[in-house]
């Protein structure tokens, strides 16, 4: 090969920015190069309205029914842990801590549990945890039923997947719009929605379970004469035990995140309600204590369902002496409650904890909070505007209108412009000198995107340089995807809100990648940093999304800024923990022989480190924008512009149709980025001859 | 008990014209009876070349009652495949397996069930113990899939955990034992329905060497109190001729050799034999039978040696005694002489 230049990918790149070029230099003329015609927006969300409306006459009576019957069991659980005396119920969900792993656990219990009645949330609390309790059931039977159906059924599974994915990827504002128009209001919504939005985890990891029971076991089952329902209920399924429990960890989880978030359409009396009642109002202190209670209950369930997953190999080996207590225990904790009951009965402050008595804290926080932004109100303003001028715009509408006396301090004159391009391509040319023709054209392309601005690319170059970038990374298929997939977006008109969403999460996932990698990378050298970031991690993947929203808002209002950072904050985990787990988990045996080579740290840091951890380092990616999109959603509730903002008006406003084009098209969006790194990822293991889980 | 066997040559379990074929289209090779008269090795050559798998091709081989048959190949030659093809654990393309002459491809799953729960039992190389179950437990796994009373299952466990030594381990886990004794545990479950044929894919395979040469012995001595009629897997050719009273070695998914181990290390059929029974030590393998002088007259003086002593045990003898001695059977009959020149015409024919 003489030029590189020549080569066929790399002229086809050169072709795709020279159309991207005159698409751009046109603009003015043609106007249906940059902006998709408004004429010819396919009307799908007023078809979808129409035909949703003809369907809720035609059937409408059958959902509502359902709903009627599922009220029941709400409001009998509800009955139930209101008329229970606080001090019963707490005993009762300590006691379970306890069995789940110990008295550390029963002991964090107690006080957190305590706060809820402490500040005067106790009620609230309660009708969110009726919900959960209502709905983990139900969730857990229909997933681990699909579960089993898809084990066995290789047809099913490739009905059942495919679902899933959807269920997970659509965000879950816009799984409440139909089931809003559906069900009607109330609790019934968010009974539903949790059901739809937890059994898929319990479905993936019923089928992961099963698949993974070793082949010797199910063998030694047959040959000991098991028949097939045998072989299910006494060998495989003791098996994967650990697994299912696992599913039904994360099942809980989802369950109790979606309760929250379905506070948003009222009427639950609940505390995801209470929450968002505060934000709304702008009392941020109130907001933070009642957030507390939903970060508690987060944690306590989580502890407690996964103690049960990891304690449950030691549980077996109790068995024989546990089949004696469990008796016991039951009668213990029955025992108990009554005795209880029957103080509390003469002690009223045991069962209704009185209004006057809860502890007000919230005026002290909001006292702190309103010192701390007075006192650094200078220092605050400055990463907020800096961030804004020459990270956030620059991205959002490029340097072209980003630069200007008021920002930038100066005008962007004809001197400015031709030593940008005229820079840019000299360092691109260098690298095609080199034979690095990918880092050539992403330069030219980086160069053209910053100096325009990515809300200001025309749709047809954007949809021609993803797709092809599909095609590199995928083929054919992935390709055609992408292309159709963004096709739909641009056709039914969300076009330019898909492109705020995608630079408000851009931004937020590039932070995240580069930070989160470098700290992933620091924490596997250092036990200390390692420590540090673990619990911080658990935490933050634990509590309800909403919640970290608080107190950004606190500091710095509502607007973009402010959701860039809770999207930073929270998809930065899956970076670092990705890149600490590729690194700490090579194979020590190259790590050993690259240092008897003479490798210094940085060496093997990055030659030999780095390059064999990089399938994992980019499921992390993959990871990091899938938590970057899910925060983007709830990001909405602090007025971001993007296509999240559109699900959440088509909620308040009883608008499906164009909530649910708009929550379809951000999961497709959701769809192909995680196809395409994922397939990096699944390429580079091969290549290196690794498997990752 | 080993050589019980000569006196007992009824037929338990025999595997006839066995082929396991894995691809899209396996069973296509075999619609027509034609396939019958074609020679194994083109057809299977044939059916590879159309992109399936040959696991087992054309297998045959009997195993008779009380005796322990040893298949012997290296990994990939098929006999993993095979051992499960008798169980039914996988599906034979064609061929019979016959079970005290009925062929067991023709059961239902049902009667199939049965046959496992009451004359089989199987020992796995990777023990395939539930983790659930402590070790009474796992032994009466089978029992209780029987659907037998806790007390009887337990009472017939404890009987096997005897047998295997594992007494004062009822109440532990697998996870708390080592690999040797979770074999224990695999062999006692495989014991506990009291088992006419026994399978044992590489029972021995994951342990230490150490470890594997007492389990042998363990092996050896249980099956000197049970008789079963064993199917033994195995890729390692000491471990074969060691407790072998028959063997086959398997290569690309056929039988190249069936015969007592002697027979193969003193005729080998061909270099892929040779190969395995070159480094083997003679003197512990050959017999006292093995190197009788057919030539020499026997001399009624002479020093009488069993028939299966083994030949190095003999060597003192025979280089003190220039006539030879003389080789008698259980009977006292008096089979021929044995001298230290028919012991190098033996090893001579060997080597080659």
């Amino acid at each position: 090969m003489k030029n590189s230049i020549f080569e066929k990918n790399t002229l086809a790149w050169i072709g795709i920015i020279f159309i991207t070029l005159i698409l751009l230099i046109f603009q003015d003329k043609w106007g249906w190069a940059s902006k998709y015609p408004k004429e010819l927006i396919v009307p799908f969300s007023d078809w979808i309205n129409f035909s949703m409306e003809k369907f809720i006459e035609q059937f409408g009576w059958f959902f509502l029914s359902i709903s009627w019957l599922l009220s029941w069991p709400i409001i009998g659980a509800q009955w139930l842990l209101h008329s229970l005396p606080w001090i019963v119920v707490i005993f009762l969900v300590c006691f379970i801590a306890y069995l789940s792993s110990g008295v550390r656990l029963a002991l964090f219990t107690l006080s957190a549990t305590f706060y809820m009645v402490l500040i005067g949330y106790w009620e609230e609390s309660m009708n969110t945890l009726a919900l959960v309790i209502i709905s983990v059931p139900m969730a857990i039977f229909i997933g681990f039923g699909l579960g089993v159906w898809g084990f066995f059924s290789k047809r099913a599974e490739k009905v059942i997947m495919p679902i899933l994915d959807i269920f997970q990827t659509v965000p879950t504002f816009a799984y409440l719009l139909p089931i809003l128009l559906l069900f009607g209001f109330g609790t019934v919504v968010g009974l539903i929605a949790s059901i739809l939005y937890s059994f898929p985890p319990m479905v993936r990891n019923t089928i992961l379970g099963l698949k993974r029971v070793p082949d010797h076991i199910i063998e030694s089952a047959i040959m000991s004469g098991a028949n097939t329902k045998q072989l299910f209920w006494q060998a495989m399924l003791p098996s994967c035990k650990k697994q299912i429990l696992l599913g039904i960890n994360q099942s809980t989880m989802a369950a109790l995140s979606m309760v929250i978030i379905a506070a948003i359409i009222g009427g639950t009396a609940d505390i995801g309600w209470e929450v968002l009642y505060y934000i709304r109002k702008a009392e941020v202190g109130q907001s933070l204590v009642v957030g507390l209670v939903i970060a508690l209950m987060a944690i306590i369930i989580d502890r407690i369902t996964s103690g049960f997953a990891f304690n449950s190999d030691k549980a077996i080996k109790d068995s024989q002496y546990l089949k004696n207590i469990r008796l016991n225990y039951l009668g213990f904790a029955i025992l108990v409650s009554i005795l209880l009951f029957i103080i509390a009965s003469f002690f009223q402050v045991l069962a209704d904890w009185p209004y006057n008595f809860s502890i007000w804290v919230s005026s002290h926080i909001n006292d702190f909070f309103e010192t701390f932004v007075k006192t650094f109100k200078t220092q605050i303003k400055l990463v907020k505007t800096y961030t804004l001028f020459f990270i956030m715009l620059p991205t959002k509408i490029g340097f072209q209108q980003a630069v200007s006396p008021f920002t930038w301090g100066f005008q962007l004159e004809m001197v400015h412009k031709i030593f940008y391009f005229i820079s840019f391509i000299v360092v691109a040319l260098w690298f095609l000198k080199n034979k690095k023709n990918e880092i050539f054209i992403f330069l030219l392309l980086l160069m053209i995107f910053l100096y325009f601005g990515l809300t200001n690319m025309p749709w047809l170059s954007l949809l021609l340089i993803y797709s092809f970038f599909a095609l590199r990374v995928g083929g054919y298929k992935l390709a055609l995807g992408t292309f159709f997939g963004l096709g739909f977006i641009v056709v039914v008109g969300m076009w330019p809100e898909a492109m705020i969403s995608v630079y408000l999460c851009g931004i937020a996932v590039v932070f995240c990648f580069i930070v989160g990698t470098s700290l992933g990378i620091w924490a596997a050298h250092n036990s200390v940093v390692s420590a540090i970031v673990r619990p911080i991690n658990d935490t933050l993947q634990t509590i309800p999304l909403f919640v970290i929203l608080i107190p950004f808002v606190m500091l710095f209002k509502i607007g973009d800024f402010t959701g860039l950072l809770a999207i930073i904050i929270y998809a930065i985990v899956p970076s670092i923990r990705y890149a600490e787990n590729g690194i700490r988990n090579l194979p020590s045996e190259v790590i050993d022989a690259s240092k008897m080579m003479g490798s210094t740290k940085m060496q093997l840091l990055f030659l030999v480190k780095i390059p064999l951890a990089l399938p994992v380092i980019m499921l992390g990616l993959n990871q990091t924008i899938m938590y970057g999109i899910a925060m983007l959603v709830i990001a909405a509730l602090i007025g971001t512009n993007g296509l999240e903002q559109i699900v959440f008006i088509g909620l308040t406003d009883g608008n499906m149709g164009k909530g649910f084009i708009a929550g379809i098209s951000m999961a497709i969006i959701a769809m192909i980025v995680d196809r395409i790194t994922k397939t990096i990822s699944e390429k580079r293991s091969e290549a290196l001859g690794l498997s990752i889980k | 008990m080993k050589n019980n066997v000569e006196l007992s040559k009824q037929i338990k379990l025999s595997c006839r014209n066995v082929w396991k074929v894995y691809g899209d289209n396996s069973d296509g090779f075999f619609s027509n009876n034609s396939y019958a008269q074609e020679d194994p090795s083109i057809l299977s050559k044939k059916i590879t070349e159309q992109g399936h798998i040959v696991a087992n091709a054309n297998v045959s081989f009997d195993v008779h009652i009380g005796e322990i048959f040893v298949i012997m190949g290296l990994s990939g030659s098929g006999k993993s495949t095979i051992v499960r093809c008798l169980s039914r654990l996988i599906e034979p393309t064609v061929g019979e397996i016959l079970l005290d002459e009925e062929n067991l491809l023709g059961k239902s799953e049902k009667e199939l069930i049965e046959i496992r729960r009451h004359k089989m039992g199987m020992v796995f190389q990777n023990f395939g113990l539930l983790p659930h179950l402590n070790v009474i437990e796992n032994i009466a796994f089978p029992l209780k899939l029987q659907g037998l009373k806790e007390k009887e299952r337990l009472q017939k466990a404890a009987r096997v955990i005897e047998l295997v030594g594992l007494n004062g381990r009822e109440n532990n886990f697998p996870m708390e034992l080592s690999g040797g004794q979770q074999q224990r545990v695999g062999i006692a479950r495989s014991l506990a329905v009291e088992p006419d044929v026994w399978f044992l894919d590489e029972p021995f395979s994951a342990l230490d060497p150490l470890i594997r040469k007492q389990m042998q012995d363990e092996f050896l001595r249980i099956q000197s109190l049970q008789k079963k009629s064993v199917v033994f897997i195995t890729h390692d050719f000491q471990e074969a001729l060691r407790i072998a009273d028959r063997m086959a070695i398997m290569r690309d998914g056929q039988i190249v050799q069936i015969g007592k181990p002697v027979d193969l290390i003193l005729n080998p059929k061909d270099n892929y034999i040779r190969d395995f029974t070159k480094d083997v030590p003679w003197e512990s393998v050959l017999k006292a039978s093995d190197i009788i002088d057919k030539s020499q007259k026997i001399l009624q003086k002479a020093k009488e040696v069993p028939f299966d002593m083994p030949v190095a045990k003999m060597l003192p003898l025979l280089s003190k005694k220039s006539m030879g001695v003389v080789v008698v059977d259980q009977a006292g009959k008096k089979l021929g002489m044995a001298n230290a020149q028919s012991f190098v015409t033996a090893l001579a024919t060997a080597e080659n």
